[in-house]
């Protein structure tokens, strides 16, 4: 190199000794954000983070489901009766459609199923014996958390079969029985002791007498809200709850040839449906107020709508009897409520159908020190315990949202305050990331893709069968629908902060998935790795200097 | 059931990397083992568009020519941040000679390489606007019409940046540079037909042609790949923005090469012998505005006395390029391009069992019909 | 061996043999002849491997040539005139980068007014381009020196110019003795890069230098045009070694030995002038010559040691420093700084005027006579500028100069406007 001209010629890259680090006022920090989907999940699960793996199909697909269950034991059943608020709250919703995310969830659900993907306990035992009451969604999943976390764990059942609303509250034709027979039977084959008709009518001698350590109470809200309707005596009234259960257990009841449901939830589509598949002509929701307050589900009643179940807004049951219902046009005031108008009118109705929600039987509490109970609901604290300590509840029979994931959630959260109570080491999930916005996306680097809609039972064949009205998706559907995820917040190992960097200062730490680092010795802060990674997981931070 | 195809990989070819293809057909720039030829050090502004293009020209040419491979570099801003004395930051055999000289350097290059019989390492030329529209253009037509085997790669960012911003022949209309400052009757730079030099490269007919951003990495590095396919003179005119020349934030300088495709007021096609045979559509379309307003180098045109009739102007320019090159539909109007195919940019989606074949695709992308 | 042949067809014979691998023309006359005889072998295949590459401009043919040079190949090109200015850019950037390009100038005027004949305008223009500058005295000498050239730029890293009169030389037909190929081989080693553009081993040419090392870089440049010095007698003694004849070197006097008067001169014109010295000798007038065959680098002390012991000098110049005076009568003052020797500049045979010897017996008598002033201009027509000058005293608007002076001539009719 001597012999080189001095200063015309120089070495090749030498200028790595310039620091152009130095320039810098802000600095790109690597992120993880809350993508909207976990956070509006009531079961807290990583949706992103499972759908990750799926992307990958092949061996991916037992990777995200094994990281699904670690927040969820149900794909399968979630798949299907989820409601899917993170369907509602995913970005991708302001792009084209929002990612099926629960078909994937079904599909992964499907496949451990078919393919008999298991659990194992993940800890050592710890000794501890949890009792839980109910195997509902919520029992059942904190029963799952708490014996993957090393307790033994014994579940009460008042019922003659697990599953609680799972089984006696939604339809097979949305909820296979063999499907939820499977998942509940993988939470058994962790350990988990499950006695049925074993109805506990108090919790703390249940609990001396089994020698428990803590309680986990979830006996739902099985006890049908009534409304007085007079009736004459030939009048068929039933109540949903019954209704449903009855279509498990023994004969299903006649319900004539025109039924009359009377409620807007869920549950009252469920039951029009119900009647449907059980030969009713006719099935009529009657509700109060308008469609657009309807509590159910939009695609509930559009489902309900495709199968004949007739719609009847802004009515009241007046009066039942002969074979007829008179029913009263209702009106709303100025701020929305229901007010009676005065018109009649008589439709014919075989027999009613009462769907106006449940209570629940909080019987086994009775003289428990320390409970607090509040519109006819058990009130818990953020770790899900009662007022008094070792007894934690949760499902439809605390205050919240009465759903299956709802209920899954609480399980799981009471099932790791539990554990943290139990080793006297309270479970401290830190802090929430921020929340990964739409703005904060660069939406140009997905591919356009439109949803995959999950092939339907046509509306004709639905009518006379429980077969299951919502298909899976296969395998490449599945991938397809899987990749549509933009991985809010959290980096998919796309490269291009890698890429982009005009001064080479983002080192890539190996093979995807490992990701990546700023090099600061000659990040100049210019920002473009943050406003080109698509998924929002690069931010700038000011230096301190 | 119906099958749904798998046309896309989450994030599909626009990204760098994306860990759904196999490792072959990341892009250049996604992998580990990529040259850096212009490497960290260098004292190129914040978010600089021709540093960037820079690297993602020569990895990839580095690539193609498995290193073999020299560069001669014209006299600015890249031959200046990149090599003030004692650094350099290339890591290839570079020479600067004069700003208006780097394709009669390269010719020479090439020339050496013949008469040696080394004919393997090939040779790029590259400047910037300036350098090339302006200076160096003489030595670029020497370069096209003798037939060269030279790529040279023009790094637009619209003005002589260098020297502090002054107007060049590759200044677009009301662009505001410090020799056409926003003042008096017709503020910024006049409206003209300009010097477009791919169209003018391509009445040379030579074998290469084409024109790309920063903002589409893929395209980019397809279209170097295969010029270096390719003997004799080619060119490859890249856009890249100037956060210091266009007043415009350093983080949006992709961005601002995606929205001037977008836009239509830059087409992004490919020609080979004086013919297009290729384009890449407008995915997005928006108005020029989108564009303008991200740069301060035409706030004269918003503002308390917005001049809608020059952004009409500008509009006009765009979707006259859309109705030339075809932006938007499958069939160009055949206003005076020659050979223009129409739909190239239409790839046909591959089934699961494509999945290697992204960049098949890419290349029947910019193939184009015949 | 020896042949009845044109200037130019010498050179390019003599370049030829020395092996260029790159050669890069543009077309100017008076230089065209020697390119059109290297184009003819590089297409009959006689000179392989070589690229002729035909350029758009001298400012590419320079440019081409460095890059050229820059990855490892031996350089070439020819120029005069317009075309040597405008590659004065490159030429500057050849010699800053120190590539050992070799080029022929085939010295003509510069315009306005354009004209093609000889002088030295052109390349006196860029005398402190960096270049080394050699100036051919003969057609062999011409033919001569670029044999020596490439071994000189090669051996430094540094560009080579080589001078030779156009038309004067490049279009005479003189007997010239043609050297073989393998006496050139001989003589010319293979060229050595100092740097090179290689992507085995990749280097950065041609970087930004500031303020810290800006100044050494050109003091480093003339370092080595100090070892030129040094080098050119040597190489022009192993020529003459291997060749059997004398050529280059930096200076040549011509019966100086004794001599009171000495006359200066650059490339051709000495021919003349030896002549007349000649004739004044067997007058008995202590006259002599001396010829600068290296105008740069600069030999100042072979120049004062020749000059030294005589009392008059006459600087016979083809160009000069308008304004001022002669250039080449500039650097010999500086030589002589200190001695008691009058210089006088005398600028003649511009835009071709023909130096006569009539005109120098003349010129010398004046000399001898003590006549002759510091600068004065030989054969210039003296009637036709005092006309002129006294037009512009006059008032009004004289228009251009040569306009005014060729329609004086009678040269452009007189129009109406």
């Amino acid at each position: 190199m001597s012999s080189k001209p001095f200063a015309i010629t120089l070495d090749v890259g030498s200028s790595l000794a310039n620091k152009t680090g130095s320039w810098r006022t802000e600095r790109a920090v690597y992120v993880d954000r809350m993508p909207p989907c976990n956070h509006a999940c009531p079961a807290g699960e990583n949706i992103q983070g499972w759908l990750y793996e799926a992307e990958e199909g092949g061996d991916g697909y037992e990777r995200a489901w094994r990281r699904l269950v670690e927040d969820n034991p149900f794909p399968a059943i979630m798949g299907r009766v989820c409601y899917h608020p993170c369907e509602s709250a995913c970005n991708r919703g302001q792009l084209d459609e929002a990612v099926g995310i629960h078909s994937v969830e079904r599909f992964l659900g499907d496949e451990a199923i078919r393919r008999g993907w298991r659990l194992e306990r993940a800890a050592e035992p710890s000794g501890k014996r949890v009792l839980v009451v109910g195997a509902g969604p919520s029992g059942l999943s904190a029963a799952y958390h708490l014996a993957r976390l090393g307790h033994d764990v014994t579940i009460h059942e008042s019922g003659p079969m697990a599953g609680g609303m799972m089984r006696f509250g939604i339809p097979r034709y949305r909820l296979p029985r063999d499907v939820l027979d499977a998942e509940v039977q993988r939470i058994l084959d962790l350990g988990v002791r499950l006695e049925l008709d074993k109805k506990v009518t108090d919790v703390e001698s249940a609990m001396r007498e089994g020698g428990f350590d803590a309680a986990f109470l979830a006996v739902g809200a099985h006890l049908s809200k009534r409304a007085y309707i007079p009736a004459g005596e030939s009048a068929h009234v039933l109540d949903a709850v019954s209704l449903l259960r009855s279509m498990e257990e023994g004969e299903p009841p006649r319900l004539g040839r025109r039924v009359a449901v009377y409620g807007g939830g869920n549950t009252a589509m469920d039951v029009a449906r119900t009647a449907r598949r059980l030969g009713a002509e006719e099935a009529v929701v009657v509700y109060r107020r308008t469609r657009e307050r309807m509590p159910a589900h939009d695609f509930e009643v559009e489902e309900a709508e495709e199968e004949g179940v007739l719609m009847r807004w802004l009515s009241t049951i007046k009066e039942a009897g002969d074979g007829r219902i008179v029913v009263e046009r209702m009106q709303l005031d100025e701020s929305g409520f229901p007010q009676p108008t005065g018109e009649l009118e008589e439709l014919e109705a075989d027999s009613v159908v009462l769907a106006l929600g449940q209570d629940t039987d909080l019987s086994l509490l009775d003289g428990v020190s320390g409970i607090e109970v509040e519109d006819g609901v058990v009130k818990v604290g953020p770790d899900m315990m009662t007022g008094h300590e070792g007894i934690f509840a949760g499902g439809d029979m605390v205050p919240d949202e009465r759903t299956v994931t709802v209920g899954v959630g609480h399980g799981k959260r009471a099932a790791r305050h539990i554990d943290g109570w139990l080793r006297a080491a309270p479970y401290d999930p830190g802090p929430r990331p921020e929340l990964a916005s739409f703005d904060m996306l660069n939406t140009w680097y997905y591919a356009d893709a439109p949803r995959t809609e999950q092939p339907m039972l046509e509306a004709a064949r639905r009518q006379g069968t429980f077969d299951e009205v919502v298909a899976g998706l296969d395998d490449a559907n599945a991938l397809f629908e899987a990749r549509r995820c933009l991985s809010c917040g959290n980096c998919f190992s796309c490269d291009n902060c890698y890429g982009v960097c005009p001064d080479n200062a983002v080192l890539k730490l190996g093979e995807p998935g490992e990701r990546y680092a700023i090099d600061l010795d000659y990040c100049k802060g210019c920002g473009i790795c943050v406003a080109e990674c698509p998924s929002g997981a690069i931010r700038m931070e000011p230096e301190t200097i | 059931m119906p099958h749904q195809q798998i046309k896309f990989y989450q994030a599909g070819s626009f990204v760098a990397g994306n860990r759904l293809l196999p490792p072959e057909e990341r892009s250049v720039q996604a992998r580990m083992d990529r040259s850096n030829s212009l490497t960290s050090g260098h004292r190129a502004c914040q978010g600089c568009g021709e540093a960037l293009g820079a690297r993602y020209v020569l990895d990839a040419a580095m690539r193609a020519t498995e290193g073999k491979l020299i560069a001669a570099n014209a006299t600015g801003c890249l031959e200046v941040f990149s090599t003030p004395y004692p650094e350099s930051s290339w890591r290839l055999p570079w020479i600067h000679s004069l700003f208006g000289n780097a394709p009669a350097v390269g010719t020479g290059v090439a020339a050496a390489l013949r008469a040696k019989g080394r004919e393997d390492v090939r040779v790029i030329a590259q400047g910037g606007d300036g350098g090339t529209v302006d200076i160096g253009f003489a030595c670029l037509s020497g370069l096209f019409e003798r037939g060269d085997d030279v790529l040279y790669v023009c790094y637009d960012n619209e003005a002589y940046m260098n020297t502090g911003v002054q107007r060049s022949g590759a200044t677009p209309p009301a662009a505001r540079t410090s020799t056409t400052k926003p003042v008096g009757p017709e503020p910024g730079n006049a409206f003209g037909q300009g010097k477009n030099v791919p169209l003018i490269a391509m009445a040379h007919e030579i074998p290469y042609v084409a024109t790309a951003t920063v903002a589409e990495l893929r395209d980019l590095e397809y279209k170097v790949e295969r010029a270096m396919e390719i003997r004799g003179p080619r060119y490859i005119h890249v856009f890249v923005p100037c956060p210091f020349g266009w007043g415009s934030a350093s983080r949006d300088t992709i961005r601002l090469a995606r929205l001037v495709k977008e836009t239509g007021l830059f087409p992004v096609f490919e020609a080979v012998n004086g013919e297009v045979v290729g384009v890449s559509k407008i995915r997005r379309p928006v108005p020029v505005e989108e564009y303008l307003k991200l740069q301060r180098r035409y706030a004269h045109l918003f503002g308390d006395d917005p001049r809608d009739d020059v952004i009409a102007r500008l509009q006009e320019l765009a979707d006259r390029n859309i109705r030339r090159f075809g932006l938007l539909t499958d069939a160009p109007e055949s206003a005076g391009l020659p050979g223009h195919a129409g739909d190239a940019a239409d790839a046909p989606p591959a089934g699961v069992e494509g999945e290697s074949n992204l960049m098949r695709m890419l290349a029947e992308t910019h193939r184009g019909a015949q | 061996m020896l042949k009845q042949e044109e200037g130019s067809q010498a050179v390019a014979h003599a370049v030829a043999m020395c092996r260029p691998e790159v050669i890069c023309a543009y077309p100017i006359s008076p230089q065209t002849h020697i390119v059109e005889g290297l184009s003819d072998r590089v297409r009959r295949g006689d000179l392989s491997p070589c690229e002729f590459v035909s350029v758009e401009s001298e400012f590419a043919a320079m440019s081409v040539a460095i890059g050229a040079s820059a990855a490892g190949a031996r350089a070439y090109t020819a120029t005069a005139s317009q075309g040597l200015l405008y590659m004065a850019e490159a030429l500057y950037n050849a010699s800053g980068l120190g590539l050992p390009i070799v080029m022929t100038v085939a010295n003509r005027a510069i315009g306005a007014p354009i004209n093609i004949w000889n002088d030295h305008s052109d390349s006196m223009s860029q005398r402190d381009s960096g270049w080394i500058q050699l100036y051919a005295e003969s057609n062999q000498e011409a033919l001569d020196l670029h044999v020596q050239a490439f071994k000189l730029a090669e051996e430094l890293s540094l560009p080579v110019m080589v001078c030779v009169d156009g038309f004067i030389l490049t279009h005479a037909f003189e007997r010239v003795d043609l050297p073989a190929q393998e006496q050139v081989d001989a003589f010319l080693p293979a060229f050595e890069p100092r740097q090179m553009l290689d992507p085995a081993d990749p280097v950065t040419i041609g970087a930004m230098v500031g303020p810290e090392a800006y100044f050494e870089v050109k003091y480093l440049m003339h370092a080595k045009q100090l070892d030129a010095l040094d080098r050119i007698p040597r190489i022009a003694s192993e020529f003459e070694e291997a060749f059997g004849r004398s050529s280059g070197g930096l200076v040549r006097g011509y019966r100086t030995e004794d001599a009171e008067t000495i006359v200066v001169a650059l490339g051709s014109v000495l021919g003349t002038i030896e002549d007349v010295v000649d004739e004044l000798r067997e007058q008995g007038v202590k006259i002599g010559a001396l010829g600068i065959k290296c105008f740069r680098p600069y030999p100042l002390d072979e120049v004062r040691a020749a000059l030294a012991r005589a009392g008059r000098v006459i600087v016979l110049e083809k160009a000069w420093a308008i304004g001022v005076g002669g250039i080449v009568g500039q650097n010999v003052r500086l030589a002589l700084s200190g001695l008691p020797v009058s210089v006088h500049d005398v600028i003649a045979g511009l835009g071709g005027r023909p130096i006569t010897k009539r005109s120098l017996r003349a010129l010398f008598a004046d000399a001898l006579a003590d006549r002759l002033g510091p600068l004065s201009f030989l054969d210039l027509k003296r009637d036709v500028v005092e006309r002129e000058l006294e037009r512009q005293t006059a008032g009004g608007r004289p228009g251009p100069h040569a306009e005014n002076i060729l329609k004086e001539l009678g040269v452009v009719a007189a129009r109406s406007h």
